[in-house]
């Protein structure tokens, strides 16, 4: 009797694993997303200055036309662990911006040059108005979009995802995006008119936002590719920065908190034995 | 509780004190020499742990509501502040939201601990329904805490989750309007959802020492399931049980610590990261990971009274499980085909969490429903009947005796004589 | 076998000294963070220095502005209300120092102290008519209404204090003159505070 259910009961969780697997298999959800690689992933990891800056030199030419970066200051690029631009460089950056402020004493809200304590000015006014200006697509605010998009990784990965610390699907993915355009639309792909076509859009393939990127678009000073490739990598990197400005400072104490638990938890392990040495349990 | 207490006051002031307010005797005869059975293995460590983290969870929490703020215009701008702006509120951060999943991993396995062991049995069934209302406190804490930080994920929970009370035939539009305090989630949603937020963990604090009140009372069950006998089967809880909890709650925290500093938005949705929205809905709305289950009985009913009533139903049935299971034999070690229908059950689970992840088509939906019909015939039907059919192998005739059998010496020999503190 | 117990004991003894010691390393690192988190944060920083233009200040008025989540003022004053200042005999005040941010703490509470004139860059040509003051009164904490009191400076209402034309405290219950905060010129008109 025993055996009996003992054995069916295996050949039934194990029919029903397989068979619960397969889908996730075969389905494929969602584009396929290459990974890429990033100083900032894994336990040590951390951003890379010259990266971050050209990163933000695309955001600046060519991304802030549309997308706003609502939680960023200025002064957030002077901050450790991030661009590292010195004080004079970002009053100089922000006196190139200006903003509304007000009202002043006879009531008006008036124009001034921006501080480093005041925030990057959004292209638009409002959601509606970035609507209306982009063909009814709105341009996400980008300041969060790298921790924003994640193509969903399904069974098995997710499971090794939690133990190879992988956190950059929304670097990956962006720069997945802003490489993924093609000419040649499938036959069986329908893009409307005023869209593009990009396998790589999460919600896509017909995507509102034009091939933002192509080679030499943008000038590098310190001599890095002017490819797409480059600067997609490079904008993403500075997305990730935007979405998670703490990076480098949380792996940095993560670590020593680690250590720290290890050499706990291996003391507190050795005072247990020794309590319970006399004791059979 | 204090009763196991010998505690005498050395001094005047403790003597003072203790005619007034017997707090030290309290505290001794629970925590320091109350008698545990001495055969207790890791799993009874994760009641403890899960205690930890809720500590860990109000103290962080408190921090927060410091710096959020509760408004639909602002709450979203305020947790960015708390990340970017407030001196180690990244970490307040983190700490809080994996928290919430630290302890519902330390209580699951808590839950599933009793489940093998029969810890929900004569004497202590007070104690385990006391611990599914807990568990009831945690999901409204939990589901609520999540709305507060405004994303989309946020939003669009609140909307699905109280929507279910709408199935609720005659008043359930009435009840939905109030809970939202409008006719959609709104400001004043997010308003009562903080204030019960912070309200909630307290009044599970209380119920979490009505739960142990209750176990100190009956004793603890230990793995045998066999009552202890004589002071052989038992050790005071200090040293011996705060040193090993201590120990096991360190090494939770390398877990913690791992989530919160390297991968801290792994249980998290991406979507969360998006502010709320009212006009656009996320393609697939999931909750956090530890409601998948009930999400997916929740779906697998084709009909939307059916669902609620079955998802809810599903923690309903562990109220009336003492009264279920009908073996009298506690330990599943000493019942071999409960063994095999409780890892069936526990698989199930599992199953059921991955499929609450998945959208609900094809196959998915077939499997969802196979799984909940097993989740209630388990404690319906299998728990019932099982203790008539089933034949317990022998018990041990006391703890003492199963440990001395477990560590392989028939007789009792130096290495297991009894502690130096009972001698 | 005395020896082997003796010894034994030492270990064990080493082993929950080392482990205590541990833990207590670790209650104190975790403290710092959630003490820490009750400071300042990184956006009230950024605004702890402001600048103002002090060019279209008229004689005879006064303007305020935030400053750390408190009013300055900053008055263009009178001759008349400069000499009144002048005129009056350190002995005489409540508090002979200067309570000027930029100044040594022991300075004395002169005129020359109190305005502007005396701070890195000048002040220029408003020099000494010039007064950047915390519009904080010393007693409790309330904003002082200017041009009022019996020194024609400023009256707190809140406990009656009367501050005189270089905002040093001659009556009432506030201990200290008005604060001088730190500031410096970055031009002939603006001055950067903080």
């Amino acid at each position: 009797m025993k055996t009996l259910i003992s054995t069916s009961v295996r050949v039934a969780v194990a029919a029903a694993f397989v068979g619960m697997a397969a889908p996730a298999f075969a389905a494929g959800e969602g584009p396929h997303i290459e990974r890429q690689q990033w100083t900032f992933s894994g336990p040590f990891g951390h951003y890379d200055k010259a990266q971050l800056q050209r990163g933000f030199k695309i955001y600046k030419e060519v991304c802030s036309s549309c997308h706003s970066l609502d939680q960023i200051a200025f002064r957030n690029l002077g901050e450790a662990g991030g661009l590292g631009y010195d004080d004079d460089q970002i009053k100089t950056l922000a006196a190139e911006y200006t903003v509304q402020d007000g009202p002043n004493d006879e009531g008006d809200m008036f124009e001034r040059a921006a501080k480093p304590s005041d925030r990057f000015p959004a292209p638009f006014p409002n959601r509606k108005a970035a609507e209306a200006s982009n063909g009814g697509a709105y341009p996400p605010d980008l300041s969060l979009i790298a921790k924003a998009r994640a193509v969903e990784r399904g069974f098995p990965w997710f499971v090794f995802d939690a133990f190879t610390q992988y956190q950059e699907q929304g670097p990956d993915y962006i720069h997945g995006l802003l490489t993924g355009y093609e000419e040649d639309v499938p036959e069986d792909v329908e893009i409307p008119d005023g869209k593009y076509y990009n396998p790589h859009f999460i919600a896509g393939p017909a995507i509102g936002m034009p091939p933002p990127l192509s080679d030499d678009l943008v000038d590098y000073p310190d001599g890095s590719p002017t490819t797409v490739d480059q600067y997609a990598t490079d904008v993403s990197a500075f997305l990730m920065w935007a979405a998670e400005p703490k990076l480098e400072e949380r792996k940095k104490i993560g670590f020593r908190v680690m250590i720290f638990l290890v050499v706990f938890a291996s003391l507190l392990y050795f005072t247990k034995k020794k309590i319970w040495r006399n004791v059979a349990h | 509780m204090a009763g196991h207490s010998t505690y005498v006051p050395q001094n005047k002031a403790a003597r003072w004190l203790e005619k007034r307010l017997p707090v030290i005797s309290l505290v001794r005869g629970s925590f320091v020499d109350f008698p545990t059975p001495k055969n207790l293995n890791y799993w009874w460590t994760f009641g403890g742990i899960a205690f930890f983290v809720l500590v860990a969870q109000i103290v962080t929490g408190i921090v927060l509501a410091m710096h959020y703020t509760g408004h639909v215009d602002m709450a979203f701008n305020s947790v960015e502040h708390i990340m970017r702006d407030v001196n180690y509120g990244w970490l307040m951060r983190y700490l809080h939201a994996n928290g919430a999943s630290m302890f519902f991993i330390a209580v699951y396995i808590h839950i599933f601990r009793g489940l093998y062991y029969g810890s929900y049995k004569d004497p202590r069934e007070i104690s385990w329904i006391l611990g599914v209302i807990i568990f009831l406190l945690m999901m409204a804490t939990a589901f609520m805490g999540y709305v507060l930080p405004w994303g989309q994920m946020s939003f669009w929970g609140a909307t699905v989750i109280t929507n279910l009370f709408s199935a609720i035939p005659l008043v359930g539009e009435t009840i939905t309007h109030w809970l939202w305090g409008g006719f959609a989630v709104g400001n004043p949603t997010l308003n009562r959802f903080f204030s019960l937020h912070y309200l909630l963990p307290f009044m599970i604090v209380g119920v979490v020492l009505l739960h142990v009140w209750a176990f100190h009372t009956s004793g603890n069950n230990n793995p045998t399931g066999v009552d202890p006998k004589s002071d052989k089967d038992t050790l005071p809880f200090h040293p011996y049980y705060t040193m090993k909890d201590l120990y096991a709650i360190v090494v939770f925290m390398l877990l913690f610590a791992w989530f919160a500093f390297y991968a801290p938005n792994y249980m998290g949705h991406p979507d969360n990261y998006t502010e709320a929205n009212p006009l656009v809905t996320p393609a697939h709305i999931v909750p956090e990971w530890y409601f998948l289950p009930f999400y997916a009985i929740l779906r697998a009913i084709p009909d939307k009274l059916g669902g609620v009533v079955a998802m809810f139903g599903a923690i309903a049935v562990l109220f009336i499980l003492p009264w279920l299971d009908t073996s009298r034999v506690r330990s599943a070690t000493y019942r071999p085909i409960y063994k095999q229908f409780f890892w069936i059950f526990a698989v199930v689970c599992v199953v059921l969490g991955w499929l609450g992840s998945k959208p609900p088509e094809g196959g998915y939906v077939l499997a969802s429903r196979i799984c909940t019909a097993y989740y209630f015939i388990h404690f319906l039907v299998i728990l019932p009947l099982l203790g008539f059919f089933e034949k317990p192998k022998p018990l041990p005739a006391s703890i003492n005796e199963a440990v001395l059998e477990k560590n392989g010496s028939g007789q009792p020999s130096g290495a297991v004589a009894a502690p130096e503190t009972k001698s | 076998m005395a020896t082997t117990e003796m010894g034994e004991a030492t270990r064990r003894d080493f082993l929950y000294i080392a482990t205590g010691a541990v833990g207590a390393v670790g209650v104190g690192a975790l403290a710092w963070p959630f003490i820490n988190q009750m400071n300042p944060d990184a956006s009230a920083l950024a605004l702890a220095s402001i600048e103002v233009d002090v060019s279209n200040v008229a004689e005879g008025q006064q303007i305020k502005v935030m400053w750390r989540g408190k009013p300055l003022f900053i008055r263009n004053r009178t001759d008349k209300e400069v000499e009144e200042a002048k005129a009056v005999d350190i002995s005489e005040l409540r508090d002979p120092l200067a309570r000027n941010l930029n100044l040594p703490a022991d300075a004395q509470a002169t005129d020359e102290n109190r305005a502007a004139g005396g701070a890195e860059g000048g002040g220029a040509d408003l020099g000494e008519k010039l007064l950047i003051m915390v519009g904080v009164c010393t007693h409790l904490g309330c904003i002082p209404l200017g041009e009022s009191g019996d020194f024609d400076g400023w009256f707190c209402p809140c406990h009656g204090s009367h501050y005189d034309t270089a905002g040093r405290i001659r009556k009432g219950p506030a201990p200290e003159n008005l604060l001088i905060p730190p500031y410096k010129f970055t031009s002939e008109t603006v001055v950067t505070i903080g």
